[in-house]
């Protein structure tokens, strides 16, 4: 692990503790060359916080350790950290040594006594190992066990100068109840508290039968420190602290890579898929898809030969791959050959916080590229509610930051919130796509529409598409709008055929009135022939009028000439030219 | 080894074989109590076991390898090393009959 290095501060103060968000909140680790107190009730996890500080000492930073055991045995305490994988025989041999102080359960005294004999043998036994760290665990086992108030004070002195005077890094853990923590300075070793560097309490409560463990660093001289009391998880390998804010959020690499959703018109409303790396929210009640739109996921994923990881809350593994069979995704191949492996999560009790960090340590072996997570609102179950959305938080950075894609259903509660999407979890606010399934009720039918609410960084369709379940897979339609409303299933069906017969019977009458037009066309050309020919002979008619009254015009005139020639009348009469 | 002081009080005096009582006190500098512990013991075997005991004083601060091997974490710290069993007492050893009852010597001593 590399040292996680603060700006403002030296390396040289803070001795790395290698423990995951515990070097984050304390700038770098603790004191160094100085003293810390770590304050618990019983089974909160002292003993394997100051021991896994000092395997990190041995192995990473070359500071080997003592331990100095006042309450368990070292045997015991080697046996119980056995599980971690921290290699404790090897260490044993050159960096790491165990100094069993456990008073004599008969031990008879008379009279003050001190430690003087404790200091003698730690400065033999670190000149001997080069010793840079020291843990006292359960100091105040032998602490009680002086006369007085007094002594003990003089004790403690003399245990913190000595140290001081060695620029040991000391960590000293006591034992104390909730009631001790709050009144920190009344209580019998509370004076202690002023004198070290640095006191970190950690506490483990439970609630509505959670266990729910959290660790607060109380004072750091000389640093800044995060002071909000934080989730813990004591996991496969050791401590693991929830710090939110991770150095490796800042640097997650962001590609825009695309990659399928395992659903083809998806992919199109969505301009061709999921961001590699995103996180993606499938919220939705209970049966609408989700599930299945997560499989396809996987399926997509295991075809381009992406190793994946899904995660079912809610039924077995083989349950799942069996339903997912009857729409056409076939998972168990994927299983077979080892690309895809599914976890049945419905057995882990616990907090939130030891559901991510078994995920994380899941997709860690499985070097899982892909992670479904179906449903993550498991997590803000009965007595998570205040630390799921932290967690869910989490374990977004963290895909985020490794480069793995992340599908998460979420499962909507009917009753509380019909409101789309106000998921208790509230992780819809830091996904980067969140798709919604809702059923919509009409006709006596329930179908299931798919929305995209949002895309980040992606140009995404706005329309309500219909998700269509069927044995060859999962398609997505057009819904049917009409008059403002969208009609799904049947209801869109029968729109659609009421539609395709209106426009053939409307095709067909359009056909007769055409013939019907073409006719009266035909008719009118015809009538205008008649005229037309009704026209010209009335023409003919007419001209043939003129030509004969003028015609006869001139016989009478000539006429009348003749006559009055023939007469031999007068030519002077006025009225004739 | 570092200084070690032996006492063999009156042992060479003994006319018949007696019973040797063997302690070993362990001290830590001029620590205040631990000064005190080693008047107490002196006191207690001068009075209960004039002419047949020895004193092994060590100190840790001189030889904090003889605490860390003998396991020697509160000081002072006494040892009866004999006889058998062996019994542990810490502290300044103030209180006579404690410190009797504790070493199992209450019958023995006069």
């Amino acid at each position: 692990m590399k040292p996680v290095q603060s700006p403002l501060m030296k390396v040289s103060t803070k001795a790395q503790t290698g423990i995951a968000g515990f070097d984050e909140i304390t700038g770098g680790g603790l004191p160094h060359g100085r003293t810390t107190l770590l304050v618990g009730g019983p089974g909160s996890g002292k003993t394997v916080l100051a021991l896994q500080i000092l395997v990190h000492g041995a192995w990473e930073c070359k500071e080997p350790g003592i331990f100095v055991a006042f309450e368990e045995n070292s045997k015991r305490i080697v046996a119980n950290a056995e599980s971690f994988g921290w290699k404790l025989a090897e260490l044993q041999r050159k960096k790491l040594f165990f100094m069993d102080i456990q008073p004599m359960p008969d031990l008879v005294q008379s009279g003050d006594f001190d430690f003087g004999g404790m200091l003698a043998a730690l400065e033999a036994k670190s000149k001997e190992t080069k010793a840079r760290r020291i843990v006292f665990d359960a100091l105040d086992v032998i602490l009680t066990l002086l006369p007085d108030e007094a002594a003990r004070r003089r004790e403690i002195y003399r245990l913190h100068e000595w140290l001081l005077a060695r620029e040991l890094t000391g960590l000293i853990t006591l034992k104390a109840d909730e009631g001790y923590i709050n009144a920190m300075s009344q209580s019998p070793f509370g004076f202690m508290h002023f004198i070290v560097d640095c006191t970190v309490l950690l506490s483990n409560s439970v609630i509505l039968g959670v266990s729910q463990r959290n660790m607060r660093v109380q004072k750091y001289r000389g640093s800044s420190f995060d002071e909000d009391e934080l989730p813990f998880v004591i996991g496969k390998n050791g401590f693991e602290v929830a710090a939110v804010h991770t150095p490796s959020r800042v640097d997650a690499e962001v590609t825009s890579e695309r990659i399928s959703s395992g659903v083809e018109r998806l992919d199109t409303m969505l301009g061709g898929g999921y961001y590699r790396g995103a996180s993606v929210l499938i919220t939705g009640f209970s049966g609408t898809a989700k599930t299945t739109l997560s499989g396809a996921f996987a399926d997509a994923a295991c075809q381009r030969g992406e190793r994946t990881l899904f995660v079912s809350f809610d039924s077995d593994g083989s349950e799942v791959i069996r339903n997912l069979a009857s729409v056409g995704i076939r998972l168990d191949r994927y299983v077979k050959s080892g690309c895809l492996r599914m976890i049945s999560a419905r057995t882990i009790t616990g907090s939130a916080e030891t559901f991510l960090v078994r995920i994380k340590t899941l997709a860690k072996e499985h070097r899982a590229r892909c992670l479904v997570i179906d449903p993550v609102s498991t997590w803000s179950k009965a007595g998570n509610a205040l630390t799921a959305r932290s967690v869910a938080e989490r374990l977004i950075d963290w895909s985020k930051a490794g480069g793995t894609t992340l599908v998460c259903t979420s499962l909507l509660d009917e009753m509380s919130s019909q409101s789309e999407g106000s998921s208790s979890l509230q992780i819809s606010k830091i996904a980067d796509t969140w798709i919604h399934l809702n059923y919509l009720l009409q006709a006596g039918e329930r179908n299931r529409g798919l929305s995209i609410i949002k895309s980040r960084g992606t140009a995404h369709s706005n329309q309500v598409r219909e998700l269509i379940l069927s044995d060859s897979g999962v398609t997505l339609t057009d819904t049917y709008t009409a008059g403002g409303e969208v009609l799904m299933g049947a209801l869109r069906w029968q729109k659609e055929r009421a539609d395709r017969v209106a426009n053939e019977v409307n095709e067909v009458a359009a056909k007769l009135k055409r013939v019907r037009l073409d006719a009266e066309e035909a008719e009118l050309e015809v009538r205008v022939k008649s005229l037309q020919t009704e026209l010209l002979a009335k023409q003919v008619e007419k001209e043939l009028l003129i030509h004969t009254t003028e015609s006869r015009k001139g016989e009478i005139s000539q006429g009348l000439t003749r006559m009055e020639e023939l007469r031999g009348a007068d030519a002077t009469k006025p009225d004739r030219k | 080894m570092g200084p070690m002081q032996q006492s063999r009080i009156g042992s060479e005096f003994a006319m018949r074989p007696k019973v040797i009582f063997k302690f070993r006190l362990y001290i830590a500098g001029d620590a205040p109590n631990s000064a005190q512990a080693l008047a107490n013991l002196t006191a207690l075997c001068r009075a209960h076991f004039a002419d047949r005991h020895e004193i092994e004083i060590v100190d840790v601060f001189r030889e904090p390898k003889r605490a860390l091997t003998d396991g020697i974490f509160m000081t002072p710290t006494l040892v009866k090393l004999a006889p058998s069993p062996v019994q542990m007492i810490v502290g300044t050893l103030s209180q006579t009959q404690i410190v009797l009852h504790a070493l199992r010597l209450e019958s023995v001593a006069p």
